[in-house]
């Protein structure tokens, strides 16, 4: 006799995502765990890799070099004008890698997630990371899950890994700016900071606001086949804005900025924004920006070929690298005068990514 | 940006600059002082250095809160946040400046006290509402801008018997602050300062109006004109200022009629004086004790007043010995005279008030100005060729 046959399947309750939270079981190890990784998980960042089921994901290595960089995504509030805290993880991780000139293969995603989460945010969050890893062209390969009790996290925190490959003949470093080279910038300052930042202070404006957040691999794949022997160095100017991000280059490359204010293209509702806030768009955060530090017979070629592409219509040169050796970034302002564009001291904007 | 940018036309202020440069007379120097930190940021932060001739200087005064605030204050606030039962609620400036053997607001947080930034006093209410087991002392601060809404939401508490909220009050009066610099022997009598005029407040004075400052116009002789806190405002405020000097006029001007009148706003100015009263003195980092310059809750309200109900021992404490902040608060000395600017001394790991506080004389000059100070060609430098 075939007892087996009158063992009846269990009854697997589906996960209730409407009202369902997370609980300690769905990161212990067990059946629970399981299903929220192939209900939420699985489901929105589906590949051939994740159906594996495996503990790491298997690939060939291109020839060449490769890149890999890692970025944890704490941002509050989770769900801001224009994007998540999904898609920002995404997005970031993309740009990390993209701005050593790479294309980007593919990321790993790992999940902090509190106690008494809702899954239908959680399913939110996942199903916006599936979407932008999809449009974007890089799958999220492998990853992990923990849930911590309440309290010790505050709703979820996420960490993206991921790797890429550097074309050939394409080396970018942050220590190879010289003077004279041009600065570009990509587009406008400050919108993902100020989106995050009204959704905070439950600010109203005539526009809303919408974040920045985009994988610019694109973008970058287009500057370097266009003006790829000139490019010194790539960068997004997230947290600290431009002003963290030239100083960042100045120290490493032993050089000086000098910008001109009036070359920086900020939208007037963030500017707007930024006056009632007391904020400074130089120190606001984006994620969909880079600045491109280009030898000077490369500029105009490099500039061309941002303003061809969607996420770099409105890229401009907001000025040049210059011999100093206080390594100061110097800014001529709308005004007339001089400044130093200076370090961020303290935080001006807690959790913004 | 409508009604902003128009006062950041650096077309404007060129011509401005040409005119002060064409009426500020050959082998005399004028001497300056802004009161207001605001003013202070907006001389760094937009460079009008380079647009004033040489003979023009600006003496940086002591209208920023945040640096006049003596270190005692900070050690009452930082023992306050300790009592197990007090929240204190205060703006996020206050948190990094540094209290007795480097103690700050934000280490205490950090060692377990319960401290929350605010952006308003009501932040600080709704706080007190939503938490009643909570003691919530609100770190009032501030000149005559701050204190109405202090004011008011001392009267919103007491509207709604609040019994969990008080403020620990800081509140402090122009007026006195300017008299006291006036009367200081540095300037009377000493020579130490020279101060051929004022550019006066421009927030405060949309509270008190250009009245209290007739008193420092004719008995001092001091021309003072009351400006924006925009670019433009301070250089027409400069320009006008020249003028006055050089026809040996001592008037109050209004450069800000936009937002101030001569009587101020009489419906803040009543809100206060209901509430508060003056006390009959308080000390000022730099200043020293200046008599009848600060305030106070009134009887009354006693019940909100932090000092009395949570009384905590506090000893005198004593600037630092090498720091400046009190010679530059009253403008004896400019940031760069003091020997831990910059080396000891930076805005991230500040020794005085004067560099916390993005209005505080030494951070502003730090942050947006300290390439002057080498010999290396500047913006600032090419911007005026």
């Amino acid at each position: 006799m075939n007892v087996t046959q009158k063992i009846s399947k269990p009854y697997r309750r589906k996960l209730d995502l409407a009202n369902g939270r997370v609980d300690l079981s769905h990161g212990s190890g067990g059946r629970a765990m399981a299903q929220l990784i192939a209900d939420i998980f699985h489901n929105a960042l589906d590949n051939d890799w994740l159906r594996q089921g495996n503990d790491q994901a298997a690939f060939d290595a291109p020839s060449g070099r490769m890149v890999m960089s890692t970025d944890g995504y704490v941002v509050s509030p989770l769900f801001f004008p224009g994007g998540d805290i999904g898609s920002l993880a995404v997005h970031g991780t993309i740009n990390d890698i993209a701005m050593a000139g790479a294309r980007p293969l593919h990321l790993s995603a790992s999940f902090i997630i509190e106690e008494g989460f809702a899954l239908a945010d959680l399913d939110r969050i996942a199903q916006s990371m599936g979407k932008a890893s999809r449009e974007a062209g890089v799958p999220v390969v492998t990853g992990d899950t923990k849930v911590v009790e309440r309290g010790k996290a505050d709703g979820v925190f996420i960490t993206t890994a991921g790797v890429g490959v550097v074309p050939a003949g394409i080396e970018l470093s942050g220590d190879r700016a010289r003077p004279g080279d041009t600065v570009i910038l990509s587009g406008t300052l400050g919108d993902h900071g100020i989106a995050v930042m009204s959704k905070r202070q439950n600010l109203e404006f005539e526009t809303q606001i919408l974040s920045d957040s985009a994988a610019l691999h694109g973008l970058v794949a287009d500057i370097v086949a266009t003006a790829g022997p000139w490019l010194r160095a790539m960068r997004d100017p997230t947290r600290g804005g431009l002003a963290a991000t030239l100083n960042e280059l100045a120290y490493q490359s032993g050089v000086g900025f000098r910008i001109e204010e009036d070359a920086i293209p900020v939208k007037p509702e963030v500017a707007a924004a930024c006056e009632l806030l007391g904020l400074d768009p130089l120190y606001v955060a984006n994620e969909g920006k880079l600045i491109a530090i280009v030898a000077p017979e490369g500029g105009a070629a490099a500039l061309a070929a941002m303003k061809r592409h969607p996420l770099g219509c409105d890229a401009a040169i907001i000025g040049e690298a210059v011999a100093d050796e206080r390594r100061f970034v110097q800014m001529v302002t709308a005004f007339g005068g001089g400044r130093i564009v200076d370090w961020l001291s303290g935080e001006q904007l807690p959790r913004i990514c | 940006m409508k009604y902003v940018d128009e006062y950041r036309d650096g077309r404007l202020a060129g011509a401005i600059a040409e005119r002060i440069a064409a009426e500020a007379a050959r082998g005399r120097d004028y001497y300056f002082m802004e009161f207001c930190g605001g003013h202070t940021h907006a001389i760094s932060r937009y460079g009008l250095e380079d647009l004033l001739p040489a003979n023009i200087r600006m003496i940086h005064g002591p209208g920023c809160p945040v640096c006049v605030l003596p270190i005692g204050r900070i050690d009452h606030a930082i023992r306050l946040a300790e009592r197990p039962e007090i929240t204190l609620c205060t703006y996020g400036d206050l948190m990094r400046v540094p209290g007795p053997h480097g103690t700050s607001l934000l280490k205490a947080k950090a060692a377990g006290a319960d401290i929350r930034m605010v952006y308003s006093t009501l932040d600080a209410l709704r706080i007190a509402e939503a938490e009643p087991s909570r003691e919530v002392v609100f770190f009032a601060i501030g000149f005559e801008t701050t204190t109405p809404p202090t004011a008011l939401a001392i009267r919103i508490a007491d509207k709604k018997r609040l019994k969990n909220f008080s403020i620990f009050c800081n509140h402090v009066i122009t007026p006195a602050a300017i008299a006291s610099i006036l009367d200081h022997p540095d300037v009377r009598t000493l020579g130490a300062i020279r101060i051929d005029g004022f550019i006066g407040p421009a927030h405060v004075s949309t509270v008190i109006g250009t009245q209290p400052y007739k008193f420092f116009a004719e008995e001092y002789e001091k021309p003072v004109v009351v400006a924006g806190f925009e670019p433009l405002d301070v250089m027409q405020a400069i320009l006008m200022l020249v003028r006055q000097v050089n026809d040996g006029r001592h008037e109050v001007e209004n450069e800000y009629i936009r937002a101030v009148t001569e009587e101020g706003n009489l419906k803040a100015q009543s809100e206060v004086a209901e509430v508060f009263e003056l006390r009959e003195a308080f000390e000022w980092r730099g200043l020293g004790i200046v008599p009848y310059s600060a305030l106070r809750l009134r009887e009354a309200f006693a019940q909100y007043d932090a000092e009395r109900r949570f009384p905590v021992v506090t000893e005198p404490v004593r600037d630092n010995p090498a720091c400046e902040c009190g010679a530059i608060l009253r403008g004896v000395k400019r940031p760069t005279e003091c020997r831990l600017f910059g080396t000891a001394c930076t805005p991230e790991t500040p020794i005085g008030s004067c560099m916390v506080s993005a209005e505080g004389a030494c951070a502003a000059h730090w942050t947006y100005g300290r390439f002057r100070e080498d010999t290396a060609a500047s913006v600032g430098q090419r911007a005026a060729s």
